[in-house]
């Protein structure tokens, strides 16, 4: 017969699902956060992520050629989205230069380091942008007034973003427009404004099953509960409510939850380990929120429990079939 | 709607192909090869040498002992040779071949078409004749039926689930069989109810079937059976026997080496059912069974029954041979089936299907860098971590696979499909498991070599 027979062992069928389907979803995701932030800040934020997006990949490219010397991994589009992360966390206002130093943290050192994609302990875009936190706290928050291209309904706060206006005791939470806040007219890093935009990515994540809901809903789940519990012990009254959703709409919450903490490389294996991940990640962020020197501390909070992952993967485990029945 | 509690998958069942052609069959063989080992234990012994003429029917090898199963002659003829031959894996195995001449049967076998309901003889009776007749469980994992309807001292049945599930994608054998053939392989099922002295009796059935599933029903209420039809929902690996036993009951297995009765439940296919009525009802040996052939570029899928020993080339030129180029011919279906290079090699008790893959199809998608998505560890149906049993066994830490309970796998192959990273997970599963079940069968007969 002319026919040439390939074996094979089992399974002979694939799904669709590969890295680069998988990272093509985020991408898609996060439009909707790009285009409310274009839309409040205008081109700038086009300027940036394009920056940050190019930059990323230029590194990863480069390292990937000349120092691991093996086949190109841009395919994966994984330094596209850690571009687009990193260009999330920065304000719409931030030089270039600042923006190609986060691209060589994140990708250079926080990823490509350990051996590129799977292989990294702490989430790349995010250790891009603490460094850039660390390292040039000013124009790292400084953020730009709110010129808006739609405009009209903005409540701005000229520079000061809620988290920080709280912080230093100019801002009640119960005064906060958390309105503004849920549709993205209140200032603060570009991907970080709108809330709701974060929600229907998150959502369209979710239906693509690309996350699971574990991690978001521990995150916030917990970071309420937090507040709430905060809230009562400090004599309730407005503050009940009013704090838990403060906290939800404001700063990196949302970004963090969804989309940061969620990141596959590092965050745990199982529904149960995810939880525990997210637990801590909502507990840490409030803690350094209400507490600690920074206004907002997901970024830390995230990074943190990066470290925690290898541990929680060791120790939290996957209901094992059959051992229910063997208890009865 | 009742489905098993962790894991699975969802592959495109790819059904549509086959599953509304009615089954024909197919032209006798000239030349039939019967392996001696066509089942999981011993391999039959020959009773027949060069040169002997056999009925169709005939005992032509015998279990080797009770973890073993008859094996009987698909046409009468002459036998040419019992000699090594090479397999569907190009591997060369004991096979009786037998050259045909005409289709003479046994006397004692009932070849008309009436159903036959009563049956006067007891469990012990019904046990026997399932043993002549050398059934052996015909979802592919062609485990001995008598042995399954042994119960072990200190067990005790409460269950009978019949497995019509075929949760494998593209097949259609089964669905044909119990849309086709519905009465008698209900009367199959009494039977088996009777061997194992049950009450209950229920066949899972998954919801994309639906035209089986009200006829079984339409059946049972018109002819007053005592058993259940379970539609399920569509998910697989439904019919692994310990998925299919906690969808129905709700019962699981304990891990291994528990087995289904330990929860009380008794699990065969559904074709089985059929070749149950058949053997204790018309005296009809295990020498025929229906094939699904199909796949994507395959001209005419079609549903054959088949007589056990057809060169497989036959089946393949019946559905309009193979398609041109590079081709993957799977003995069974796409999840768990095996790739052969012999064409020519027979059908056997366990062979449900013929699943050609073409094109695009043949080869395994390129593999990168494991991403840590967790989809693997989602889509075990028993709970096990896929990407740290992989990277175990390619470090050879076997004391630590066996701690990660490598045992329980069931190779179902739901890890390595949900894979973006299209890593290879079941490959290095598949030799970790082999190799810990090895170490640990040795510790064994260690420990009992001591004593």
């Amino acid at each position: 017969m002319a026919n040439k027979f390939i074996i094979a062992t089992a399974p002979h069928m694939h799904s669709p699902l590969s890295t680069q389907s998988l990272m093509r979803d985020v991408i898609v995701a996060l439009m909707p956060a790009l285009v409310v932030s274009a839309l409040v800040y205008g081109l700038s934020v086009l300027y940036v992520t394009a920056i940050a997006v190019v930059s990323c990949v230029l590194v990863e490219f480069l390292i990937q050629k000349y120092l691991i010397k093996g086949a190109s991994t841009l395919g994966n589009l994984s330094a596209v989205v850690t571009g687009l992360l990193l260009a999330f966390n920065l304000p719409a206002n931030i030089p270039w230069w600042i923006i190609v130093i986060g691209a060589v943290v994140a990708i250079g050192v926080a990823k490509m380091t350990f051996g590129g994609l799977g292989h990294n302990p702490f989430n790349p875009a995010l250790v891009g942008r603490v460094f850039l936190l660390i390292a040039y706290p000013v124009q790292m928050t400084s953020f730009p007034e709110i010129e808006p291209v739609v405009g009209g309904i903005v409540d701005t706060f000229s520079g000061a973003t809620p988290l920080a206006a709280v912080k230093s005791g100019a801002l009640s939470v119960v005064d906060a427009n958390l309105g503004s806040m849920f549709g993205g007219f209140t200032g603060g890093s570009m991907g970080e404004l709108s809330a709701a935009a974060l929600l229907a990515g998150g959502l369209y994540m979710l239906w693509r099953r690309v996350i699971t809901w574990h991690i978001p809903v521990a995150v916030l789940g917990s970071m309420a509960a937090f507040a709430f519990i905060v809230a009562l012990m400090q004599g309730g009254g407005a503050e009940l409510y009013a704090l838990p959703a403060f906290h939800l709409f404001a700063g990196g919450a949302m970004l963090g939850a969804i989309f940061m903490a969620t990141d596959y490389v590092t965050s745990p294996m199982t529904p149960k380990g995810m939880l525990i991940y997210g637990v801590g990640i909502g507990v840490i962020t409030m803690v350094i929120r209400l507490w600690g020197a920074y206004p907002e501390g997901m970024s830390f909070a995230i990074l943190l429990m990066n470290a925690v992952t290898p541990l929680i993967n060791k120790y939290v485990k996957p209901r094992r079939f059959g051992v229910i029945t063997a208890k009865k | 709607m009742k489905t098993f509690p962790i894991g699975g998958v969802h592959p495109s069942d790819n059904k549509k192909w086959s599953c509304n052609k009615a089954i024909e069959t197919l032209a006798l063989p000239d030349v039939v090869n019967i392996p001696l080992g066509q089942h999981i234990g011993a391999p039959a012994t020959a009773k027949v040498a060069k040169g002997d003429k056999v009925l169709t029917g005939q005992l032509i090898a015998e279990a080797t002992g009770f973890m073993s199963a008859n094996i009987h002659s698909p046409i009468s003829g002459t036998v040419t040779a019992v000699d090594l031959q090479p397999n569907a894996q190009g591997l060369r195995q004991m096979m009786i071949t037998i050259k045909r001449e005409g289709d003479e049967w046994m006397p004692e076998i009932d070849r008309t078409a009436e159903v036959k309901r009563e049956c006067e003889l007891d469990s012990a009776a019904i046990i026997a004749k399932i043993k002549d007749a050398g059934i052996v469980g015909m979802g592919g994992a062609t485990f001995p039926t008598h042995v399954k309807l042994s119960i072990p001292n200190g067990c005790k049945a409460e269950f009978l689930i019949i497995n019509g599930v075929e949760c494998e994608p593209y097949l259609t054998s089964d669905h044909r069989t119990m849309l086709e053939r519905g009465e008698e392989l209900l009367v199959g099922v009494e039977i088996l109810k009777k061997a194992l002295g049950v009450e209950k009796a229920i066949i899972g059935v998954e919801n994309n079937k639906p035209d089986a599933i009200a006829s079984l029903t339409k059946i049972i209420k018109e002819k007053k059976f005592a058993i259940e039809v379970e539609p399920l929902k569509v998910q697989y690996p439904q019919g692994g026997e310990k998925q299919l036993i906690a969808a129905v009951t709700g019962r699981e297995v304990p891990p291994p080496p528990a087995l289904p009765i330990h929860v009380g439940a008794v699990v065969c296919n559904a074709s089985t059912a059929l070749a149950v009525y058949e053997a204790v009802q018309k005296n009809k040996p295990l020498i025929e069974r229906v094939v699904t052939v199909t796949g994507k570029d395959v001209k005419n899928p079609c549903n054959l029954l088949t007589r056990m020993g057809t060169p497989i080339s036959q089946l393949l030129e019946m559905a309009g041979g193979l398609p041109e180029g590079d081709v993957k011919v799977v003995n069974g279906g796409p999840m768990m089936g095996r790739a052969m290079v012999n064409v020519d090699s027979p059908v056997t008790k366990g062979c449900s299907g013929i699943t050609v893959f073409s094109g695009d199809e043949v080869r395994r998608v390129p593999t990168s860098e494991c991403i840590k998505c967790a989809k693997c560890v989602a889509a075990c149906p028993m709970g096990l971590e896929p990407y740290l049993l992989q990277r175990l066994a390619a470090k050879q830490m076997w004391d630590e696979m066996e701690v990660e309970r490598i045992p329980d796998c069931i190779e179902c192959g739901c890890c390595q499909y949900t894979c973006p990273a299209g890593i290879a997970l079941l490959d290095y599963v598949r030799l970790g498991k082999q190799t810990v079940m090895g170490i640990i069968r040795a510790r064994a007969a260690a420990a009992a070599a001591k004593k």
